[in-house]
């Protein structure tokens, strides 16, 4: 794969730390991230990798005692300064869970909640348009065309985590983050969602926590490996998978630790 | 037209959400603010209004006890009230008419004779001395003493009449009356006389009533809850059992009243007014209130320790007596004493049964009449009479601060001994 | 000897029987040397069952039917002494004679009939008590001493123990099933005599009701109305304000404290609420009849509206506090039990959280929240001693809140306390109010259950 310098950068975090109350889940976070790349967070359980991604969006809010420190820019905004909307911010990066998790609402309603808030849809057919082209770019659209008004929760769970995904895309965010979004998932749904986020690369900046190095190695340009809290190596994913130049690195993802 | 791209537009939808964001979280403030002031004028106006049933005011009377009224060979019979009644005569020589004394006699309240009655009944000695005593005056001087009935009012207007009020005042010159702490409150059985009427009946026949519930429904409730969650089978007979254990619990405890009225004591001619059917009654209703809580003490334990102990070759039945129930007890307890705190204050159904009798006497018997405490409260509450406010007020304060005394020690049972798995 | 210490003499019986029966096995064993088949613990346990089981079944078998034995000996006493007495005349006796014996009938009110009656009730009595405890004490003894003799190492004493708790275990299971019976069965068997003198159409659909008339004539029933309208009429009102003041606090606040709240908000907040869940019904009773009545009343008068004293609002308002906690404390278990993951659903996408609340939690909370709502209901419609104490007795047909109503439960209590006649139309009228009671509620309870099993979603 190759790395051009004209790669625009999307996200960038400088010295991002983390607290739960006392105890300390990041120290000092530096990391680039790439516009219209996919970039892999790896590392083991507990590393801080989930807790980075949620930095992006500053979901880390909801949790009580949690405090972040270092700033964390997208296109050049740090997104902790008090110019920055939380319930904007959010609009721009969308995020899919790890768990799916659609609203118990019908599939339309999944999808056109987002707009809705926003208001970017002032009528029903442009909010149809949105809908469409959402679920059709989460690949779900010819699934359930025919039963837009069948609850989410209906689908199965494939199925659902592509509906978080329509959903999410649904708002036009600049960035989607991922938070293991397969692993509740079936080889054949994972495949299905891998391929998605091919296809969606074009459009967004896709930033992805999994535990799967098979997964990290196939769908990223870039990877980053977490431990204890610290950014260990960044780099193309090629590199970091054939060639890491740290010993903790090798041992991950020779599977030594983890 | 309006565009999600202005950001004109953006930034004025957005601060629309905020308001209301605001708006939302005010509606559930106001809530929480109105259901805390609610408790606090709740609770605030009844301890407010107790208040005057604490105490009373008495006056001290220098009684002759001559054996003109009492002889020393049988006290018992001793006339007491014409006692106390020449010993307030000997204060006011100058009162002489019929009607005059008989207003005066009506300062003192019907209990003041109780009160030399029992100093002489125990210690006869005193006969033929004389002796300085504080007996209670009459509710209607106490009130007012207290401010609650205006003296300022017109003489029509008001309960007290003037020449009452002279015979007071010159008592009061004379500093023979005090205000004393009501011991009658918690000493005495009902009576007609607000200042006399005390709930130490009723305390007792809560007592004996929450007794009989406690027999029959813990261990039923007990041994029920241990069958379903441990040993039945999973049939329809215990689904049933189940569905009806449920629905029991979500009855009007009026029914039960209902029930116990044409069950125990028409059909059985149980004795009416009695602890024991009012605790029957009470503990059909407290059954599902203990089963429930009882089987989710039971749930909450880990099958692994169950299988350990059938691992090591314990009989089911070991089981259950060495590991299962020694383990639930805290939350059975807690649940018992909760059950048994609903039926403290329960009502409703012992009306049905004849529990709101006139008690006098403090029952000492399971099939004595009797009355409860909450019945207490609401024949209180039904009295005209303005004192008996204050002694309504009053019966709800103790009855209240049992309870939580008795609700705090089951949130201690459960904090002190629940194990978390 | 009298039943609560009969009651304690089997329980000490009982405790000496296990310490004879453990003392006996270890004896035995140590003088034979055989293994024991069973541990010293259920022997024991052996002897205290026979020893204590069936005198206890005889002591309560004894206490419950005696009653019912010896008024019916007395009945057919006092009916050979004067054998023209109407039934009704016959009942009155009978209380008198009971009064008498008690002693609450003052000796100027009885007559010779009475007095002999009552020697006679009390012979029965004296009789009955002592063979009871008699029978009982005997038993026992009897019942120690055998399974005393049936202890041997060898003994099955366990399988014995454990298959008698079994038993004893379904019967208290039964229980609930037979308390269940026994009020469908009291309340129809009554209902039904209610209906032979008032018919059932009447009763449902009539729109005046005046129980008092059928007591003044001897004519049973025939004058009396018993069209019950007025009183759902007046029952639904006092719910639907107890309602209105307690979906909104009580949801708004359950919302408040599981959402927004602090720890230390929510640490002061619950156990308030809880106090006032705690709260006895004749204490909220008591607060509406002498506290918010009259202050409605004077408030209203301020502003030239006419309150009855007894208005429906202020019933309505202090039930409606009473309900608070119910509807918080529910709903706060299914607001909680909305997965997370739905709220971090939300708000990734920008919701703010209010929206999230209203847009997302609330709705997956919707069905708990609707049984929350028919549950209360049906406590409401089932609450007694506040619209006792706060609500009118008069039966009054009317939608305005500020006028006195009554409710079912208020009528039930009013026409059976105090002493009646159990006969008359007018309480067995109770019943039949109790049994539409009973129903309503049944309903409401399995229509709430439905509602949450049908419509739950299954969060995994």
């Amino acid at each position: 794969m190759k790395m051009s310098e004209s790669q625009k950068v999307k996200i960038k975090a400088r010295n991002v730390t983390v607290h739960y109350g006392e105890a300390r889940a990041l120290h000092g976070i530096d990391l680039d991230l790439n516009a219209n790349e996919v970039t892999a967070l790896i590392g083991p359980s507990g590393c801080g990798k989930s807790t980075f991604l949620r930095c992006i969006n500053r979901m880390n809010d909801v949790i009580d005692g949690c405090r972040v420190g270092g700033t964390v820019s997208i296109d050049e905004q740090n997104i902790y300064s008090d110019a920055v909307d939380v319930v904007e911010l959010r609009a721009r990066v969308g995020m899919v869970f790890q768990k799916p998790n659609p609203f118990p609402k019908s599939i339309y309603d999944n999808v056109a909640y987002g707009p809705r808030i926003h208001g970017m849809a002032p009528s029903r057919s442009e909010l149809d348009h949105i809908v469409e082209t959402s679920l059709k770019r989460a690949g779900l659209w010819d699934e359930v065309k025919d039963r837009l008004s069948a609850s989410g929760t209906s689908l199965s769970g494939g199925q659902q985590q592509r509906l978080c995904i329509a959903r999410a895309i649904a708002v036009n965010p600049d960035i989607v983050l991922m938070d293991e979004p397969c692993s509740a998932l079936d080889p054949i749904a994972t495949a299905v969602i891998e391929e998605l986020m091919e296809e969606l690369r074009r459009d967004y900046t896709i930033v992805i926590v999994t535990h799967s190095m098979q997964q990290a190695a196939r769908i990223s340009q870039r990877t980053a490996y977490f431990h204890l809290g610290d950014l260990v190596e960044h780099g193309q994913t090629q590199a970091i998978f054939t060639n890491p130049e740290n010993q903790q690195t090798e041992a991950y993802i020779s599977g030594k630790i983890g | 037209m309006t565009d999600y791209s202005d950001p004109d537009f953006r930034a004025a939808r957005l601060k629309k959400r905020y308001q209301a964001e605001k708006r939302f979280r005010a509606y559930g403030m106001a809530a929480i603010i109105t259901a805390g002031l609610i408790l606090v004028f709740l609770l605030g106006s009844i301890i407010y209004s107790s208040l005057p049933a604490f105490s009373h005011h008495q006056v001290r009377l220098d009684i002759n006890i001559s054996e003109d009224y009492v002889v020393a060979d049988a006290p018992e019979e001793g006339n007491y009230l014409g006692l106390v009644r020449a010993a307030l005569r000997d204060h006011f020589p100058q009162v002489t008419g019929r009607r005059d004394k008989r207003a005066l006699y009506k300062i003192l309240s019907i209990g003041a004779s109780d009160a030399v009655e029992d100093r002489v009944k125990n210690d006869p000695r005193l006969i033929g001395t004389q002796i300085s005593l504080y007996v209670p005056l009459s509710d209607d001087i106490d009130l007012m003493l207290k401010g609650l009935i205006d003296r300022n009012l017109p003489e029509s207007d008001r309960i007290v009449s003037d020449r009452d009020l002279a015979f007071v005042d010159k008592l009061a010159e004379e500093n023979r009356i005090e205000r004393k702490f009501a011991f009658a409150l918690f000493t005495n059985g009902d009576s007609r006389e607000p200042e006399m009427a005390g709930i130490k009946g009723a305390l007792a026949g809560s007592l004996w009533t929450l007794l009989v519930t406690l027999i029959v429904s813990f261990p039923l409730g007990v041994l029920a809850a241990i069958y379903l969650e441990e040993v039945a089978p999973k049939n329809r007979f215990t689904a049933l059992i189940e569905v009806n254990i449920n629905n029991l619990a979500a009855v009007p405890s009026i029914v039960y009243g209902l029930l116990g009225l044409a069950v125990f004591i028409n059909f059985f001619h149980l004795p009416r007014s009695a602890p024991l059917v009012g605790g029957l009654v009470l503990a059909l209703m407290t059954l599902p209130r203990i089963i429930i809580p009882t089987r989710a003490a039971f749930a909450a334990i880990p099958p692994s320790i169950r299988e350990a102990a059938l691992g090591v070759g314990a009989s089911r039945t070991q089981v259950i007596m060495h590991h299962v129930l020694p383990l639930a007890m805290p939350g059975i307890l807690t649940g018992t004493i909760i059950g048994l705190a609903q039926a403290a204050g329960e009502t409703a159904p012992l009306l049905m049964i004849g529990m709101m009798a006139f008690i006098v006497d403090v029952p000492t018997e399971v099939t004595a009449k009797a009355t409860v405490l909450p019945a207490q409260i609401y024949m209180w509450a039904n009295n005209p009479e303005r004192a008996f406010v204050a002694r309504t007020s009053a019966g709800i304060v103790v009855l209240l601060t049992l309870l939580l005394v008795v609700n705090a020690a089951a949130i201690y049972f459960r904090r002190r001994f629940e194990k978390r798995w | 000897m009298s039943i609560s210490f009969l009651f304690l003499c089997l329980l000490g019986l009982g405790a000496f029987s296990f310490l004879f029966g453990r003392r006996r096995i270890r004896g035995l064993t140590a003088m034979t040397g055989v293994k024991q088949h069973s541990r010293d613990v259920y022997h024991g346990s052996f002897v205290v069952i026979c020893a204590v089981l069936l005198p206890l079944i005889i002591l309560l078998a004894w206490s419950g039917l005696s009653p019912l034995l010896i008024d019916a000996m007395l009945e057919d006493f006092l009916r050979r002494q004067s054998p023209d007495l109407s039934i009704g005349e016959m009942g009155v006796l009978i209380a008198k004679v009971k009064a008498y014996f008690v002693g609450s009938l003052p000796e100027a009110f009885a007559d010779e009939l009475i007095r002999n009656g009552a020697d006679y009730f009390a012979a029965l009595v004296d009789y009955s008590t002592t063979a009871r405890s008699f029978v009982v004490l005997l038993l026992s003894l009897c019942g120690a001493a055998l399974g005393l003799r049936l202890l041997a190492p060898r003994f099955t004493a366990r399988p014995a123990v454990e298959r008698v708790f079994e038993i004893v275990m379904i019967v208290a299971s039964a229980i609930a099933i037979l308390t269940t019976i026994g009020i469908v069965l009291s309340l129809i068997f009554e209902t039904l005599r209610f209906f032979d003198t008032v018919p059932v159409m009447e009763f449902l659909f009539g729109l005046s009701w005046s129980p008092q008339i059928a007591i003044r004539e001897d004519q049973v029933g025939g004058s009396g109305s018993f069209g019950a309208i007025p009183l759902f009429a007046g029952t639904m009102m006092i719910t639907f304000i107890a309602m209105l003041v307690a979906v909104p606090i009580g949801l708004m606040s359950a919302v408040y404290l599981s959402e927004y709240a602090n720890p230390k908000l929510r640490g002061i907040a619950k156990p308030g609420i809880e106090i006032l869940a705690g709260i006895p019904t004749v204490v909220y009773g008591f607060f509406a009849a002498l506290m918010v009545a009259p202050f409605l009343r004077d408030s209203g008068a301020e502003i030239g509206l006419t309150l009855s004293s007894e208005s429906a609002l202020a019933a309505g308002l202090v039930m409606g506090i009473m309900i608070i906690p119910f509807i918080s404390s529910l709903s706060d278990d299914v607001i909680n039990a909305v997965p997370q993951t739905l709220r971090d659903g939300a708000a990734a996408l920008g919701a703010t959280q209010s929206e999230t609340i209203c847009q997302v939690v609330l709705p997956a909370a919707l069905p708990g929240i609707v049984s929350a709502i028919l549950l209360a209901m049906s406590r409401a419609i089932g609450e007694t001693m506040i619209v006792v104490m706060a609500a009118g007795v008069a039966a009054n047909l009317t939608a305005n809140p500020f006028e006195s109503v009554t409710t079912v439960t208020v009528q039930i209590v009013m026409l059976l306390v105090g002493d009646q006649e159990f006969d008359s139309a007018k309480t067995l009228a109770a019943f039949a109010l109790g049994l539409v009671l009973f129903f309503i509620t049944l309903l409401l309870n399995v229509l709430a259950l439905y509602v949450v099993n049908r419509f739950k979603e299954q969060y995994d």
